[in-house]
């Protein structure tokens, strides 16, 4: 059966669209649920194409910055030199084309290499659903986003960030394990993990001895629960996020 | 839905969840786009969607609907080789051929939007795309002639072979 297909051209329309989202299957760049259909996976009956829903764009009004959910991953690299840490994020994600596609939203909704870094700028999530549209801590919309259309992100400047990966074996591969740090223009650090369990998380026992880097990266551990997948062991990532964690806090106080 | 395809204009009839790349070969009979992993993991169905390096193989039709598209058949003809495609063939950049398509829109694309001939800047352009016979190493010298903007001699190879005794383009 051939699928329902809507193509939103504002805001306000996707969100009408959208509805409670039962039974809506949303395609944004397309780079995940393309292969679904094409591999025979998934047979959508109603999908939203938001390529024309003007929900993509980088806004900064003073010192906070709104990101559109279909922005382009790429085009986060234009924030290099106002977060660092976001841009450097964004870089590492697949490739020039496939991060010219891929959208923000879908990212976070995802496979998340962009989580950990917009969960240690505090970001705050705007979506839709059933209820309206609602305005959260990122950290609560990607524990409960199941049915909602995020519509953009939004955060303040920090005074300083840095972000740490682990090497890719392959370009395309999603994020192994990463950890990204922020300072903020009151002077308090915030770090955060992509590549543990589930989604992408805050690490607060670490952020709490910030000012000691090796106790930080000793206490990491306890903020998070690793899991064994294709990409690593969650014995590998136990390892290494302590020296991840070590060198954000470095790069953080270098950078300060 | 109405594509430009390598400068001429068409009305599309397949589906709007139909994959460019399947438009493009399926319906449009323009072949060079290849489909390799459909999963925007090979690069080898890359094309330029107004001006920016796409996978054909992950974006719906629909998406790009009134778009530019060009392809490798948009950049040259056989008797008329645009300089990439000149330096490809010079640098014998090609071995079984499958993945150049892509290789070229990418290198295009990115000599489109300033790109040196700086290898590690290359690679990071060429870094979604896989070259299973693994002649990188003539790829990217290729991509940098062409960024360059060397002329080439397509009577022989770089390396100095007659065009001919490789039954090449003479």
């Amino acid at each position: 059966m051939a699928s329902e297909v809507l193509v939103p051209s504002s805001p306000a329309e996707a969100v009408e669209l959208f509805g409670d989202g039962a039974g809506t299957t949303v395609v944004g760049g397309g780079t995940v649920v393309v292969p679904e259909m094409s591999y025979g996976r998934l047979h959508p009956a109603r999908v939203l194409l938001l390529t024309r829903a003007g929900l993509a764009g980088i806004t900064t009004a003073g010192t906070t910055v709104t990101i559109g959910a279909t922005t382009s991953v790429g085009a986060l690299i234009e924030l290099e030199g106002h977060v660092a840490a976001l841009a450097a994020c964004a870089r590492n994600v697949a490739d020039y084309e496939v991060r010219g596609q891929a959208t923000v939203g879908g990212n976070l909704c995802g496979h998340g290499d962009l989580q950990g870094c917009l969960l240690a700028l505090d970001a705050t999530a705007r979506s839709t659903g059933a209820g309206g549209v609602r305005t959260e801590p990122l950290e609560e919309f990607l524990a409960n986003r199941g049915g909602r259309l995020l519509l953009d992100v939004t955060f303040e400047l920090p005074a300083a960030s840095a972000f740490v990966v682990l090497d890719y074996p392959h370009t395309h591969e999603y994020t192994v394990l990463a950890v990204t740090g922020v300072r903020t223009a009151g002077g308090d650090t915030r770090l955060a993990a992509t590549g543990v369990a589930g989604a992408g998380a805050r690490l607060r026992s670490a952020e709490a001895l910030a000012s000691d880097p090796d106790a930080a990266a000793a206490a990491a551990a306890s903020d998070v629960t690793f899991v064994d997948d294709a990409l690593a062991s969650a014995w590998y990532r136990e390892q290494t996020l302590p020296v991840l964690v070590r060198r954000v806090l470095n790069q953080l106080e270098e950078s300060a | 839905m109405n594509l430009t395809v390598n400068g001429v204009e068409s009305t599309i009839e397949s589906g709007p969840l139909t994959s460019l790349l399947d438009v493009l070969r399926d319906e449009l009979g323009v072949t060079s786009p290849k489909a390799g992993c459909e999963q925007g993991g090979c690069g080898a169905c890359t094309v330029i969607v107004d001006g920016e390096p796409r996978r054909s193989c992950l974006t719906p039709v629909a998406s790009v609907d009134g778009a530019s598209v060009t392809t490798v058949e948009g950049l040259g003809s056989p008797e008329d080789m645009a300089p990439i495609q000149q330096a490809f063939t010079h640098h014998y950049a090609a071995q079984c051929g499958f993945c150049t398509s892509g290789m070229m829109m990418a290198a295009q694309a990115y000599i489109d939007r300033g790109g040196s001939d700086d290898p590690e800047a290359i690679q990071e352009a060429l870094g979604g795309h896989v070259c299973r016979c693994t002649g990188y190493v003539k790829i990217i010298d290729a991509v940098g002639a062409a960024a360059r903007g060397d002329s080439f001699d397509m009577t022989v190879t770089a390396a100095g072979t007659a065009m001919t005794n490789l039954g090449g383009v003479v």
